[in-house]
């Protein structure tokens, strides 16, 4: 059985939530922590580069990560990842509503305590 | 006297949101007292552009199109109850909308109902095309080639408390920040002064967190194993309660499904926000990263600490154009070998397409691998591997100025039917007028927005 206190990389849907909204040809996404202790692991894994860089099949451009300790939360806004915005796009997602879980796919590591099912912890 | 607390509910998010879902919000607000509000959110940015070109057709249409459907059940009630409406369903025709309006009352038997129409947001009656063309656009996308459908500029709440001091019982708006249909009310019972910058940060924070409807309340939430709401089918509508002070109590309606968390409520607070401390509306630029979210009750969360800042010095607006033709289709192949033979219909579709002598653009999608996440060239896709058994679906996109060539285009998938790799099954293939829509940043003083009664 794993420890709670091993070091376990999972996929950041196992950490938090989030939601995207969309504005012209940006997105923005909120990444929640379902545990107030994960808030500083993610702050340190979730670079801005490390976003641009999941998000580079969409031609990411610029990212920016603006932090709300308060809740904790942080918000990402991604520019020209919607390839046109809602009306010139040909994909599917011409909102980018489902970026919000290509984010939560990314993977990190974290505490098994932090993940809520540890057991789909990654290689 | 003042008003202590304020009530509003949400009765719609979206344009196509549930038609049904005013009904508990109104029947909740009907048992409770103190002023009482309904606000339905109904005009995205390609709405109104649509709602301009039906009222090009008709002159009498041109507002929401659910409008009847959303509004009726609740009409009779509302009034019974001194419930007021604000909403944006005008959209392109706010005085056709109001007409509507008054026509169902009196279907209704529903004496007596004041209607106003707030106006001054359709920026084509005070700006010619190329005056609005050589504004700069902000949001990452230029401005658009193609004929002007619309052009309209969110306007604040001022004009929805003057429709209220009117005395008016269901105010129709056509574009307005989505917020000021809460923060309208709220000046207007409260008098609160919009130099009052912390007390309108707080008014437009209760709307923004109302305006997707059940987007607060568990709808677009609910991710199960992970988020859980409960009688999800049912999902209620929300209903803020705003204290003089600013203090802001989410809930929602009586006997419903859906939950309140403090969850739910942070995912809406910063859902289509940008810089946090810096939330533009035309009233005031809203800073929530000061703002404490307590469950304070069973589906009940407080909000304190919004900060305002003084609003922009510009008004946003939306201009649509139109944008030439959609073209796709889509066919699935499944069982053993899906994969090669999805792939091989790809493979077949090129080489038409090429063969009609066209440039357009092209899209394919593998719908079951990751067509969602991917860009326009497959990278993801062709990334790693996916297995050969299965059930895939083929997608091609395609867009240009031409109808023809987008339905011709379109037709190359409907025939894989007949012409392309075995078992290719539920083509569906369409084309589609586009809309290309664009923000620009207007002068205050180009705006003139007022507010009206109409007298039956």
């Amino acid at each position: 059985m794993t420890s709670p206190d091993r070091t376990i990389r999972v996929p950041l849907h196992e950490v938090a939530h989030g939601r995207t909204g969309d504005k012209g040809n940006r997105v923005n996404i909120s990444v929640i922590p379902y545990q107030e202790e994960a808030w500083p692991l993610l702050l340190a894994q979730l670079t801005p580069e490390r976003v641009k860089a999941w998000f580079a099949a969409k031609g990411a451009g610029t990212v920016t990560r603006y932090d709300l300790p308060n809740l904790p939360a942080m918000n990402f806004v991604i520019d020209d990842v919607l390839q046109g915005g809602v009306n010139g796009a040909l994909n599917l997602d011409g909102h980018g509503k489902s970026l919000a879980f290509h984010l939560l796919s990314i993977p990190v590591e974290v505490p098994a305590r932090l993940a809520l099912h540890p057991e789909k912890a990654i290689a | 006297m003042t008003a202590r607390t304020v009530h509003i509910g949400c009765g719609a998010g979206f344009a196509g949101d549930r038609w049904d879902a005013a009904i508990p919000v109104v029947a909740t607000l009907a048992r409770r007292s103190g002023p009482r509000y309904l606000m339905y959110e109904t005009l995205a940015e390609r709405t109104l552009a649509l709602a301009q070109q039906a009222k090009i057709e008709n002159p009498a249409a041109g507002f929401s199109p659910y409008l009847e459907r959303i509004l009726r059940p609740v009409l009779k009630t509302a009034k019974a109850a001194g419930i007021r409406v604000i909403s944006n369903f005008g959209a392109a025709n706010p005085l056709g909308g109001a007409r509507k309006i008054l026509e169902m009352a009196r279907e209704e038997g529903v004496a007596g109902l004041k209607v106003a129409v707030v106006d001054g947001d359709d920026l084509t009656a005070v700006m010619t095309e190329a005056d609005i063309r050589g504004h700069a656009t902000v949001e990452g996308i230029g401005m658009p080639e193609g004929k002007l459908v619309a052009a309209n500029v969110y306007l604040g709440a001022r004009p929805i408390a003057d429709a209220l001091a009117l005395g008016a019982d269901i105010v129709v708006v056509g574009r307005c920040a989505d917020p000021a249909l809460a923060l309208g009310p709220l000046l207007h019972e409260f008098g609160w002064s919009l130099d009052d910058l912390d007390r309108v940060a707080a008014g437009t924070m209760a709307g923004h967190l109302l305006e997707c409807g059940a987007q607060v309340t568990g709808g677009y939430f609910a991710d199960p194993g992970y988020k859980e709401v409960p009688d999800f089918g049912h999902v209620g509508f929300p209903i803020a309660e705003i204290d003089a002070d600013g203090t802001v109590v989410i809930g929602k309606a009586d006997d419903t499904g859906g939950l309140v968390s403090h969850r739910t409520v942070k995912e809406q607070l910063l859902y289509e926000m940008h810089d946090p401390s810096a939330y533009l509306t035309p009233d005031v630029t809203l800073d929530v990263t000061g703002v404490r979210v307590e469950e304070i009750g069973r589906d009940r969360v407080r909000l304190t600490g919004a900060r305002g800042k003084p609003k922009p010095p510009t008004l946003k607006a939306t201009v649509s154009f139109e944008g030439g033709w959609l073209g796709e289709g889509e066919i699935t192949y499944a069982g053993p070998n899906a994969r090669r033979r999805a792939e091989l219909a790809i493979e077949v579709l090129r080489t038409r397409v090429r063969d009609l002598g066209t440039n357009w653009p092209l899209r394919f999608d593998m719908i079951g691998t990751v067509a969602t996440f991917d860009g326009d060239g497959g990278e993801l896709r062709a990334s790693r591997p996916w297995p050969d058994d299965g059930e895939y679906r083929v997608r091609m996109a395609t867009q240009g100025g031409d109808r023809r060539m987008a339905q011709w285009i379109a037709d190359e998938v409907l025939s894989l039917y007949c012409s392309g790799p075995a078992g290719g099954a539920g083509v569906r293939h369409r084309t589609a007028p586009l809309i290309t829509t664009a923000s620009i940043l207007v002068d205050r003083d180009r705006v003139r927005a007022g507010a009206r009664l109409l007298e039956e």
